[in-house]
Order: structure tokens, then sequence, then C-alpha cells
């Protein structure tokens, strides 16, 4: 609809709107996170959640203890190969739509334990990030802003037509296979579907 | 509390055919331990946690290192007769060095507030003598640490309650705290490399000169 046309109606006291903005509001201002934290990137979280940072600001106070009633997971910490399984099953018993945000570097790539024999090199390998926050910990300031991101990304996403929500598209999954323990690693070491890492060019 | 050399003659008095070796330290911390033979440990340790001098009733800290084989070549002068004189040659001797897994306890005493004493194991190589007895029917507090070192250097402890795996999972089969253990080869996304991991990235991506990533991890599944 017409910017100047909403406009003069709003100053006639008429609020016109779209079904995909009433629906996205109303989804971005109630996030509710999964009460789900693995190391110390938890415990940022936690100041995050509470009264000095307040993420109640944006409607994501509400940390539910199951899956099966929360929209978003952080993964908050270092995610070790024993634990990995762990995530995404919790992920996928988590219903449509769902988000994921990756905090600390950890969750990202491995973080100062990248080398490691037990750590997961990132919780990407397995399910698909929406934002990733780095910092080791991060700052209760970044998670919000993280939080804020997802906002806007869930903001612009479309309910009907061409581009609209993975959530919406039948044809794309909502659950990941959950990897095996191996005799020497996790399997899949990740998932080929979506991890697929940029080429690096080295001289 | 007294001296290291006179508890390793008590011990060795009070646990008839035990033989302790005083394991001397040249770094700076100066810590020398006793080297206790694998037969007579469990009885050695009953001593000195009972014995009333020492009552070294709390054992704070059990770790493993890995000593791999070693060889080392000296120069040795060897005096020999060329053309019907003596003269100095300098020959190369190489002494080999079996390599073997080693415990070690840090005991102390909370009665008499001294401490740490501390004891070392070795099992007798590397490959399939790799047991040692457990200290756990004596000191509780080595269960959880035992079964550490069984996890992530493989000896095996005769005598523990429960010897599982504790941080891997178990179905994991390779050691990781062993010298010789090598990693999953998981280079494929490596943005700011630099030594070790350089060589590990450049191998990684030479084996598959296509980039991309999902290819190279389809190549990983069929070996």
């Amino acid at each position: 609809m017409d910017e100047g046309l909403l406009s003069e109606l709003k100053k006639q006291g008429i609020f016109v709107t779209s079904m995909q903005e009433l629906y996205n509001w109303g989804r971005l201002n109630s996030i509710w996170p999964l009460q789900f934290g693995l190391a110390c990137c938890a415990i940022e979280m936690i100041a995050t959640a509470a009264s000095r940072y307040d993420l109640a600001r944006f409607g994501g106070e509400v940390f539910r203890p199951s899956p099966r009633q929360a929209d978003l997971i952080i993964v908050a910490g270092t995610v070790t190969k024993k634990m990995a399984p762990q995530v995404v099953r919790l992920y996928n018993q988590m219903p449509d739509p769902k988000y994921v945000i990756a905090m600390g570097a950890c969750a990202i790539s491995g973080g100062p334990f990248k080398q490691g024999y037990n750590v997961l090199k990132g919780i990407d390998r397995y399910i698909p990030v929406d934002v990733y926050i780095p910092g080791c910990p991060p700052r209760p300031e970044a998670l919000l802003h993280a939080f804020m991101e997802l906002q806007r990304k869930i903001e612009e996403q479309k309910l009907t037509g061409a581009g609209k929500a993975d959530h919406l598209e039948a044809s794309l999954p909502s659950e990941f296979p959950v990897p095996a323990f191996g005799e020497h690693d996790l399997q899949p070491p990740a998932n080929p579907a979506l991890f697929r890492p940029p080429a690096v060019e080295r001289n | 509390m007294e001296s290291l050399e006179r508890i390793k003659a008590r011990a060795e008095e009070a646990v008839p055919g035990a033989t302790i070796k005083i394991i001397p330290n040249a770094s700076p911390a100066n810590q020398p331990s006793l080297l206790i033979d694998s037969d007579h440990t469990l009885a050695v340790v009953q001593f000195l946690r009972n014995d009333a001098a020492l009552r070294l009733d709390f054992c704070s800290n059990v770790t493993g290192v890995d000593w791999l084989d070693r060889t080392v070549t000296t120069k040795v002068k060897v005096k020999t007769l060329i053309d019907g004189e003596e003269k100095e040659i300098e020959q190369p001797q190489v002494e080999n060095f079996p390599g073997y897994l080693e415990t070690v306890y840090h005991l102390y005493s909370i009665a008499l507030k001294h401490g740490p004493v501390v004891i070392r194991l070795r099992t007798a190589d590397r490959a399939d003598g790799v047991h040692l007895p457990s200290l756990t029917p004596v000191y509780r507090s080595a269960e959880f640490q035992e079964r550490e070192i069984f996890d992530l250097y493989g000896i095996r402890f005769h005598g523990h309650p429960d010897l599982r795996r504790i941080l891997m999972w178990d179905e994991f089969v390779d050691y990781p705290m062993r010298k010789d253990y090598r990693e999953p080869d998981d280079y494929e996304y490596e943005p700011t490399p630099h030594d070790e991991v350089l060589e590990r990235a450049k191998e990684h991506h030479a084996a598959r000169p296509q980039l991309d990533g999902a290819e190279n991890l389809a190549a990983d599944e069929h070996g």
C-alpha cells in the first residue's frame, strides 16, 4: 500500500495494516527462548535476561524449559562432540517457526578449543544458524543486539509468494539428522546439506 | 615431614619385596618422586596412608603422562689401535629407551598438615601391557581421575570399581592425550590458520582439489 496514503489515513484515525505485518509484529515481540546453556556464555545470557539488561524489553523474557514451547535456541557456549547430538535433538523438537543464535566464539567455530579433540568446530555444521555473535563471551549488549537483528529478520519474512519464509516452504526440512557417535569422530562430521564453508584463498 | 630417602627406606622395610626408586626432578620445582613397582603398589600406598608419622590420607590429584619411545645418540671417546698407534676416536653410541605410560599421584596429609608426596607408577610399554593397579580402593578421590586417565591415555586400572570412559563417548576407540594421537581430518574451513593447522588444512585440500565444502564432505564419506 502507498506510504503517503497510509500516513494520510493515520491522521484521520484509521489504522491500516496487512496480515503479514500484524503476524510478524506479534511473533517478533514475543520470541520465547529455550532455557538452555552450555558454558560460560550462558552466564552472560542469564545476565541479559535479568533485571539490569532486561531482555523483557524486547519480549524475550519467557525462557521455556521445554523445546516444545520455544521459538529460539541460543547456543550459549562450547558444543562438545558428546553434546552435539543432544543440541540437534533439542532443535528438532522445537516447533516451526524456529530460530538459532550461535552465541560466542565456541558455538561459531569451536573458538579457543577449535583444535581440541572433543569440541565441535561450530554448531552450524548440524543446524542452520540465523545470527552469529562473536565474543568470548559476548557482552549482554551483544546478545541484545543479536536479538534485535533476529527481530529485524523476522520482520522481513514473507508469508506468501516467492521468497517466503523457510518454515512455510513444505519442501524444506524443519528437522536435521542427529549425528551418531563414531569410533573417531561424529558421523557424519558435518551435515553436507547445511555446512558449505567458503573457499579460502591461499598462496 | 621426613625426607623422601627415609620414606623410601621405611616403606621398603614395611613391605618386603617392594622396590621403590627415587626419581629426581631437575627443574626449578625440585620435587622428586617415588617410583613404585606395580606388584607392591597397594601395600606401599597403604603403608603411606596408615603409618603414624606420614598419615597421607588425601590424594589430591591423579594425572597421566605419555612417554614415547626415544633414541639418544651420544658420542663416546674410544681408544683404538690405528696403524700400531693408540689413538682416541669418537664413536656414536645409540641408546634406545622404550616408551611407557605413567600415572602420578599427589598425596597429602590433612591430619598432619604436610605433603605432597608424589608417587609414580609406570606401565610395561605403550601397547599391550598398559595395566596398572588402581588406587581407588585406598583413596576414593582417585576414582573419577583414574577413569579420566583410562579415557584419555588408555591405561587399564586393575581393581577399579567402575572403569568406563568419562569424557568421551563409549563408542570412541582412540586415546586423545597420547602423543601419537591424530585427530580426524576436519580442516575443511580454516580461515586464519598457522603452523600445524596450516599444514593440516593444506593436506586436507591437496587431496581434493575442488574447494567446495559439500563435495569435500561427500568425498570424506567414501573414504
